[in-house]
């Protein structure tokens, strides 16, 4: 039986964008804005524009906080991009503090606007970076084995996750002299700070290997 | 330091592609703008631009469905604009599938336009669209697709942009616009050097090498039209050369 892979909508993403990119890579997948249906889900692409606190809410007001945990604890893949993957950890201090789904122990915070150096940085931080593999073996096996750091994604943020665990981070990328959590993962549950529909096929090949694995 | 960007930029009237001289004298391209998009992204483009220049005047149903049929097989980011007056417009193009909006007159006009942008949906979504031309020593920003003077300094209207919540500039040289001569690297280093967000130099472009200059001059990402729908050089041959020069390119 063909596996089922859901987009979770609640009102704040670029839903077309990852919807197209999926189809694009062979995916079938449904759009779901009804939290009952969480459940009957083998994947999970949570995707997200937009600041920490409305995107919380707005799980909140349709009862999916509880469905998406569910699924993470059950062992079922699930996939968090930008926004997304920010509120898979533990607590965010964008404008106010917020309480994340906590499916990845940590926080998160701004961007430095000065960084260790003292150089200002623009923040957005808007544009292509290299990542590259925390540890070695890190990317064995996972949706980024096909990646190698040769090509890099495209990232557009202000803040970023720092998992409390070291182990959590999947993949690393620089802003001025600061290293930052570019992905993280924690078994199958994996979360990229970057767009990968939005970053030519190199993000497609991401998602194929999501779809695949 | 994110990597430098190569942008195609496509202006659009109705649904054709059309390119200019000076923001005017608009010629129409033969194919359709998602065939050109599809063929950048082949050659490795790293965003689009589409610049409506009659939305204001015909609604912009015509650049919805353009959008919408580009992210069908375009896998990089897509800013739109043209005619944006309200957040109302904003949405619809965010929800067409671009991923920025980009506000010109709109934002000359009612400047709390690109708060309400940045406030709903982040600064980075908010692309303000500068139009400058060099009137004696300095260059003042104009809108109308060129054809107003707002009276303000293009600096200052840049700074005041980017404290309202601007996330980027794309700043076009209406002297440079469609005359393959390179861009205005002046205006790109006094604007870049000043404000805290990115700038992407537009006009100008004619060879690859003139994207080398300005992104030495501090632009970090350079909008190309005339040279790629004409053929000029590929996005290919412009990233070849810069890489050459030494900057870090995807």
């Amino acid at each position: 039986m063909a596996q089922k892979i859901g987009i979770i909508d609640y009102g704040l993403s670029n839903l077309l964008s990852i919807y197209r990119a999926m189809k694009h890579v062979g995916a079938e997948t449904t759009v779901v804005s009804d939290p009952s249906e969480i459940e009957n889900l083998d994947k999970v692409v949570l995707p997200g524009v937009g600041a920490f606190p409305d995107g919380m809410k707005l799980l909140k007001q349709r009862g999916m906080i509880e469905p998406l945990r569910l699924h993470a604890a059950q062992g079922k893949p699930f996939l968090g991009i930008c926004l997304g993957m920010q509120m898979m950890l533990g607590t965010g201090f964008e404008m106010e503090e917020t309480q994340g789904l906590n499916l990845i122990p940590g926080k998160v915070i701004p961007l430095p606007a000065i960084d260790s150096s003292g150089v200002a940085s623009r923040i957005p931080h808007v544009g292509w970076e290299f990542i590259r593999e925390p540890r070695p073996g890190a990317w064995y096996n996972t949706p980024l084995a096909g990646n190698a750091g040769h090509q890099p994604y495209y990232f557009v943020h202000s803040y970023f996750a720092m998992p409390d665990n070291p182990d959590h981070v999947w993949a690393e990328a620089d802003f001025g002299t600061l290293s930052f959590a570019a992905a993280v993962r924690n078994g199958v549950i994996f979360g990229t700070q970057f767009h990968p529909e939005k970053s030519g096929e190199q993000g497609l090949e991401l998602l194929h290997q999501f779809v695949q694995q | 330091m994110a990597l430098k960007r190569i942008i195609a930029r496509l202006d659009i009237k109705q649904e054709r592609l059309i390119k200019g001289m000076h923001l005017e004298g608009w010629r129409f391209l033969q194919d359709p703008p998602q065939k050109f998009c599809a063929e950048y992204y082949r050659q490795g483009v790293d965003e689009i631009i589409y610049v409506d220049v009659v939305a204001s005047l015909y609604g912009r149903e015509k650049l919805t469905e353009i959008v919408k049929q580009t992210t069908d097989h375009v896998f990089v980011p897509i800013t739109a604009g043209g005619g944006v007056r309200s957040l109302d417009d904003a949405t619809d193009l965010l929800r067409s599938g671009a991923d920025k909006v980009a506000v010109c007159t709109g934002a000359i006009k009612e400047p709390q336009l690109i708060t309400e942008i940045s406030r709903r949906y982040g600064a980075q979504c908010c692309v303000v669209s500068i139009q400058a031309k060099k009137n004696g020593n300095q260059w003042d920003a104009y809108y109308d697709i060129g054809r107003e003077n707002s009276g303000r300094s293009v600096l200052d209207w840049a700074l005041e942009a980017v404290a309202l919540g601007a996330g980027e500039i794309l700043l076009t040289s209406i002297d440079r616009e469609g005359t393959r001569k390179g861009f205005d690297l002046d205006l790109i280093e006094q604007i870049s050097s000043r404000v805290q967000v990115p700038v992407i130099a537009s006009g100008g472009l004619g060879t690859p090498g003139h994207a080398a200059q300005a992104f030495q001059a501090g632009a970090d990402a350079v909008a190309v039209a005339y040279a790629l729908h004409y053929g000029l050089c590929s996005v290919g041959d412009i990233k070849e050369y810069c890489r050459n020069a030494g900057i870090p390119l995807r």
